[in-house]
């Protein structure tokens, strides 16, 4: 056994020298069967899903800094499925699955609380949403419950009900949500796929694409070029400017997203609670500090920090729904680059270059889809056909007015 | 960002609200042949570089007017604002 109460005892007598790293840092190979570009949660789950589902050993995993240093160490850690539509729902909803045994599955402690995520509502119209959203989740088979006022309280008596303008009507449980260390799903994911002998090129940045009579031979690098059967690129923030290396355009503009965390207070909220009537949702790690975000900046960005106006419009909806925060100090902040989609909704689909696949446009909902994410993309790079619950995340989906628009606003980026 | 209004000098970039790639000024002509092709382009596609970029603000709590702004994606530095009327005229886009 590598890890163990026995061992940290040992280790710590004998000066911690045993450890040993928990993944190789192999060469590349001149060729692989299969090339994973994007070392983060996604392209690691997809290299673990190709190794462990599919039977794909000759892969490797190309990361231009270091495994896990992207968006899936910058996010809220929230996982959930409580989508409205068809398309989104059975996807995320095996992703949730994939969640609760995914510790079991990978035998890494990924930390995953099933505390519930709770949408509080303002309004009548908004609790008929509510309702709706619920009844469609639950016609998916996945749980929900509506909460009036009272649910409400009982969960969070510290919640401001008597606000004039925006009084709490209830509100859209999902018990089953809840949140994951996000640092242990990348470390979890690569360690499986090491030991299954999943080839991970850390300082390996993809310059360009061999692409010849339009099939994609294999990639460039800052290490050399490597050949490949099949390129997959999983690249979320950078997608814009990976893709554009093979000479495509992406219905995506990438936008900055900033995350806080306040220090560390005594256990206060039960679970994920999003504020209805502005844009804030909160948890509380494991720590204690209360880890939260709201909107996108709102304009295309590639630079990892944000603007002190969102900053502020955050705090005031946190200060807007508890009011007793306002003495907690932040304790960090700090900025992630999402791949917003035209219509909200992420795509899993190949390219006019044949053997070139790519995964992308999460928007800030990337972290929840890791699993189902990883296995539908593994599922298309390995048998070349859509997993059943992706069939819906296609480019040309934007050609044939099939979007999947969850929050119903159009084609505008930064709204979704 | 303070955004360097071309006739109120620098601004707030609060006081404006964001649209997007300036390309959207170019709409396609919806009587060529490949209509479909080009406003599928137009609607959804984006070069989305990390660098300049020009786009358009909209100065909502001022003047109300468009503005292109070429700003740097990876620093958030603005390189230049110019009216975006003036830069569709160029384009021979209004008279």
């Amino acid at each position: 056994m590598r890890y163990s109460g026995f061992r940290v005892l040992k280790e710590a007598l004998t000066g911690h020298k045993g450890w040993k790293p928990a993944w190789r840092d192999p060469a590349p190979k001149p060729h692989y069967d299969i090339v994973v570009i994007g070392g983060g949660g996604h392209g690691l789950a997809t290299a673990y899903y190709l190794a462990k589902v599919f039977g794909k050993a000759n892969v490797a995993v190309l990361e231009k800094g270091w495994i896990g240093g992207g968006n899936v160490g910058r996010n809220t850690t929230i996982v959930r499925s409580n989508y409205l539509l068809d398309g989104n729902e059975p996807f995320y909803e095996f992703s949730m699955k994939l969640w609760e045994g995914l510790e079991q599955d990978f035998n890494f402690n990924a930390m995953i609380s099933q505390r519930g995520v709770l949408n509080l509502c303002h309004t009548d119209a908004q609790r008929d949403a509510f309702r709706r959203r619920g009844n469609a989740m639950r016609l998916n088979g996945v749980d929900a419950e509506l909460l009036d006022t009272e649910g409400v309280r009982r969960m969070a008596p510290f919640l401001n009900f008597e606000s004039a303008r925006f009084p709490i009507k209830g509100g859209l449980l999902q018990p089953r949500g809840g949140t994951v260390r996000h640092d242990a799903v990348a470390w979890g994911y690569a360690r499986g796929a090491d030991e299954r002998g999943v080839d991970i090129l850390q300082n390996c940045e993809v310059t360009g694409f061999r692409i010849e009579n339009g099939v994609c031979k294999g990639v460039e690098t800052t290490r050399g070029f490597i050949g490949a059967g099949t390129v997959g690129v999983a690249v979320a923030g950078s997608s814009g400017r990976v893709m554009a290396k093979a000479g495509m355009r992406l219905p995506i503009e990438s936008h900055v997203l900033q995350a806080f965390v306040s220090e560390g207070l005594k256990p206060l909220l039960p679970g994920v609670i999003t504020y209805g009537a502005g844009h804030f949702y909160v948890s509380q790690s494991d720590k204690g500090g209360l880890v939260f975000g709201g909107d996108i900046d709102g304009y295309n960005s590639y630079a990892q920090r944000g603007n002190l106006p969102v900053v502020e419009d955050v705090c005031e909806g946190g200060m807007s729904l508890m009011p007793m925060i306002g003495r907690a100090k932040l304790l960090r902040m700090w900025g992630g680059i999402m791949d917003m989609s035209m219509d909200g909704s992420p795509i899993i689909d190949r390219t006019d270059v044949e053997g070139l696949y790519f995964n992308g446009g999460w928007c800030y909902g990337g972290f929840k889809a890791t699993p189902a994410s990883g296995w539908a993309f593994a599922h298309l790079l390995a048998t070349g056909t859509s997993h059943e619950t992706a069939t819906a995340y296609r480019f040309d989906r934007f050609r044939k007015g099939l979007m999947i628009d969850e929050k119903g606003v159009g084609a505008q980026p930064n709204l979704h | 960002m303070i955004i360097p209004h071309p006739l109120l000098g620098p601004r707030d970039s609060q006081e404006f609200t964001y649209l997007g790639d300036a390309s959207l000024i170019e709409r396609p002509d919806w009587q060529a042949d490949n209509a479909v092709d080009q406003f599928h382009d137009y609607l959804y596609l984006r070069d989305n570089p990390a660098g300049a970029h020009r786009e358009l603000w909209f100065h909502e709590q001022g003047d109300r007017s468009w503005l292109v702004v070429t700003r740097d994606t990876v620093t958030h530095e603005i390189i230049s604002a110019e009216l975006a009327r003036d830069v569709a005229k160029a384009k021979g886009r209004s008279k």
